[in-house]
C-alpha cells in the first residue's frame, strides 16, 4: 500500500496543479527539489509566489513537521528555520496527501558554498550556525538531525540557513529523528536525548564532514579515532580544541562553543602574523641563507596580513549583526 | 496518572518460517492481547525469496505493527526507528478510537483541518515521548543468520540507546529461535538497559527449521500480566479493536 503511495506523491510532473481542500489555495509544481523519508519537497508557483511544498506520505509525520515550523515562527526577532505559509491536504483519486508550503530559500549547499570560496568561511559559518542554535535551545528546542543536506547557504549577506527542520525535538525529550555520522549515540560518546550538547556535537562532525566529504565509518575507538581524523587535516588542527570539547559533550551551551570558535579563528590569524613578525628580527641576527626567502615573502606576508584583516572586519560586521 | 504500557514484540528474521503454526495467526492473537508486533527482514545481498518478504510482511499486517526489510549495514537504524514509528502507530489507533467516541463514527485525525489535527500530533508526541514500554526482542539464530548477528547485537545496543533517551521508562527482554530443545531460548529476561550482549548469539543452532511461529506464540506468554489498568491492553480496548 505504501509504495503506490510513494509513487504518486514523487516524481510529480511539472505543471501538476494542486488545490487544498481546507484553504483552497492553488499551488502548481515547478519542479523536484528533494526528497526524504517523510515525503517530497517541490518548488511550485503560489498567488503569493515561489514556495517550497513538501507533500507527505503520512499525516502524523507531516502534522508533527508542522508543528515545529510553527513553533519556529514564534521564537521572536530573528527567523530561523523557513517560514511556514500554509498547510493543507491534497485530494487525488488515489488518495488524500497532507502537504504544507513554506518560505523557498535559495542558495548553496554548504560544501559547494566552502569549495568556491576557501576553508577561511568554515568557521565564520560556523560561527552564524551557533548562534541560531543558542536562540532556538533558549527557546527550548534542540535542532536534532543536523548535517550539511539541513542546511544551505544564501546569499547577500552571506548566510547559513536551516533548510529541513523535521527533526527539531523538544529539550529533554528524545531525538526524533537523525544520521549517524552526525549522532553522538552512533559514535558511543553520548545519549539521544534533546539537549544542547547534542545539536553541538553534531556541529564538529559537520566541521569534520567539510574535510572529510566521503565522510567514514566508526572504528571501536570511539574519541581517539575522531582525534586522530582531526589531526589529520591542518584545517581541522586549528580547531582541535574546540571540536574535542564539543565532541565530548563539555559545552553546556551554544553560546560558550561560539565564543571559543572566534578565538580559534583570531588565533590563527594572529599565529600568522606574529611568525611573521617575528622571522625578520631573528633572520638578522643570523646570515645571509635566509634573507633571499624573507624578500619572496614579504609579498605573501602582505596579503596575509591583508586577508586576515578583511577577516576579522567581516567577523567584527557579523557581531554587530547578530548581537 | 498510570498512563500505561506500550508492549511490542520486534520479530529479526532473514527468511520463511517451515514448522509449527502459522506465525501471521499468531501475530493476530498478539494483537488481540494488546502487543504489537513489528517485524524486520534482514538481508545480506537479495538473497530472501518473495514468499519470505510476504510473511514478513503479514506478519506485521496482523500484528498490528511494522514490517521492513532491510540489509544488514543499515539494521541499526531500521530497528530504532520501527520501534518508534510502531509505538507512534499504536498510540494513534488509541487516540483515534477516542476521537471517533468524542466526534462520532468515521471521524479520524485525518478529517479534522490541519489546526486541530497539529494538537492532536502533540498528545500523540507527549505519549510516546513518556509511556513505559515492554519490549520483547525475538531473534532468528537459524545458520543463515550466522553471520549477520553481529550487526544484530550493535544494533539492539544502539536502540537501547535511543530507547533510554525517552522520558518514559523501559523494559527489554531478548529471546532467540530456534531453541537448543525448546522453541525459544531466553537470553536476558526484563532489564531496563541492554549493555553487553557480546557472546549473547553463541549458542546457533545449525539445524534447517524456522519455527516462527511456536516462537512468537512462547513471546507472548513472557509479558507480565498486570491486573492494573492500563491505556493499551485493558479489556475495553480488546472489545473494540474487535470490531
Amino acid at each position: 500500500m505504501t509504495s503506490i503511495k510513494k509513487s504518486q506523491v514523487c516524481n510529480l510532473p511539472s505543471g501538476t496543479k494542486l488545490i487544498g481542500k481546507w484553504h483552497k489555495r492553488p499551488y502548481k509544481i515547478v519542479k523536484e527539489l528533494g526528497n526524504g523519508a517523510t515525503g517530497s519537497v517541490y518548488l511550485a508557483e503560489s498567488p503569493l509566489g515561489l514556495v517550497a511544498v513538501k507533500i507527505g506520505l503520512n499525516s502524523m509525520a507531516i502534522t508533527s513537521e508542522v508543528n515545529v515550523l510553527k513553533h519556529f515562527s514564534k521564537v521572536q526577532g530573528q527567523i530561523l528555520g523557513p517560514s511556514l505559509i500554509d498547510v493543507d491536504d491534497w485530494v487525488t483519486n488515489e488518495g488524500t496527501f497532507p502537504f504544507y508550503a513554506m518560505e523557498y530559500l535559495k542558495g548553496q549547499s554548504l560544501f559547494s558554498f566552502i569549495n568556491g570560496k576557501g576553508s577561511e568561511w568554515i568557521g565564520i559559518l560556523m560561527v552564524q550556525l551557533l548562534g541560531d542554535l543558542d536562540r532556538l535551545h533558549q527557546a527550548g528546542w534542540v535542532f536534532g538531525d543536523l548535517k550539511p543536506d539541513n542546511l544551505i547557504v544564501v546569499g547577500h549577506p552571506t548566510r547559513i540557513r536551516w533548510l529541513d527542520v523535521g527533526g527539531t525535538t523538544l529539550l529533554g525529550r528524545s531525538i526524533k529523528e537523525y544520521t549517524e555520522f552526525f549522532d553522538r549515540g552512533y559514535w558511543g560518546l553520548g545519549t539521544r536525548k534533546a539537549e544542547p550538547s547534542y545539536d553541538l556535537f553534531s556541529v564538529a562532525m559537520i566541521m569534520i564532514n567539510i574535510c572529510y566529504p566521503n565522510r567514514f565509518e566508526k572504528n571501536q575507538e570511539g574519541i581517539k579515532q575522531l582525534k586522530e581524523r582531526i589531526q589529520r587535516k591542518p584545517v581541522l588542527r586549528q580547531y582541535e580544541v574546540v571540536l574535542m570539547n564539543a565532541l565530548q559533550g563539555k559545552y553546556g551551551n551554544a553560546q560558550l562553543m561560539k565564543k571559543d570558535v572566534i578565538s580559534c579563528i583570531s588565533k590563527s590569524k594572529h599565529s600568522i602574523v606574529d611568525s611573521h613578525k617575528k622571522q625578520p628580527t631573528k633572520n638578522n641576527e643570523k646570515q645571509k641563507p635566509v634573507k633571499v626567502r624573507k624578500e619572496k615573502s614579504k609579498g605573501i606576508i602582505e596579503t596575509f596580513l591583508f586577508g586576515s584583516f578583511l577577516l576579522l572586519a567581516y567577523i567584527l560586521y557579523l557581531f554587530g549583526q547578530t548581537m | 496518572m498510570g498512563k500505561g504500557t506500550l508492549k511490542q514484540i520486534l520479530l529479526l528474521t532473514d527468511g520463511c518460517s517451515n514448522q509449527g503454526e502459522d506465525p501471521i495467526a499468531i501475530a493476530a492473537l498478539a494483537k488481540e492481547q494488546g502487543i504489537t508486533v513489528n517485524v524486520i527482514g534482514v538481508v545480506d545481498d537479495d538473497r530472501i525469496s518473495e514468499q519470505g518478504i510476504e510473511e514478513i510482511k503479514n506478519i506485521a499486517l496482523s500484528g498490528g505493527g511494522i514490517s521492513q526489510v532491510v540489509y544488514t549495514k543499515q539494521l541499526a537504524k531500521t530497528v530504532q526507528m520501527v520501534t518508534r514509528q510502531a509505538m507512534t502507530q499504536t498510540i494513534h489507533g488509541v487516540v483515534n478510537r477516542e476521537l471517533t467516541q468524542i466526534l462520532g463514527q468515521d471521524q479520524e485525525i485525518e478529517d479534522l483541518p490541519p489546526e486541530k489535527r497539529g494538537q492532536v500530533m502533540e498528545v500523540v508526541d507527549e505519549l510516546g515521548e513518556t509511556m513505559d514500554l515492554d519490549l520483547l526482542i525475538l531473534v532468528d539464530t537459524s545458520a543463515s543468520m550466522k553471520n549477520k548477528l553481529g550487526m544484530v547485537q550493535e544494533a539492539l545496543t544502539d536502540l537501547s540507546i535511543s530507547l533510554n533517551s525517552r522520558i518514559g521508562s523501559n523494559k527489554f527482554s531478548l529471546y532467540s529461535f530456534p531453541g537448543k530443545r525448546k522453541n525459544v531460548d531466553k537470553l536476558l529476561s526484563w532489564t531496563p538497559k541492554i549493555e553487553s550482549l557480546t557472546g549473547v548469539f553463541h549458542k546457533l543452532s545449525s539445524g534447517g527449521i524456522t519455527p516462527t511461529g511456536p516462537a512468537l506464540q512462547e513471546a507472548i506468554e513472557m509479558f507480565p500480566r498486570k491486573s492494573r489498568r492500563s491505556l493499551i491492553s485493558d479489556d475495553e480496548y480488546q472489545e473494540e479493536s474487535g470490531m
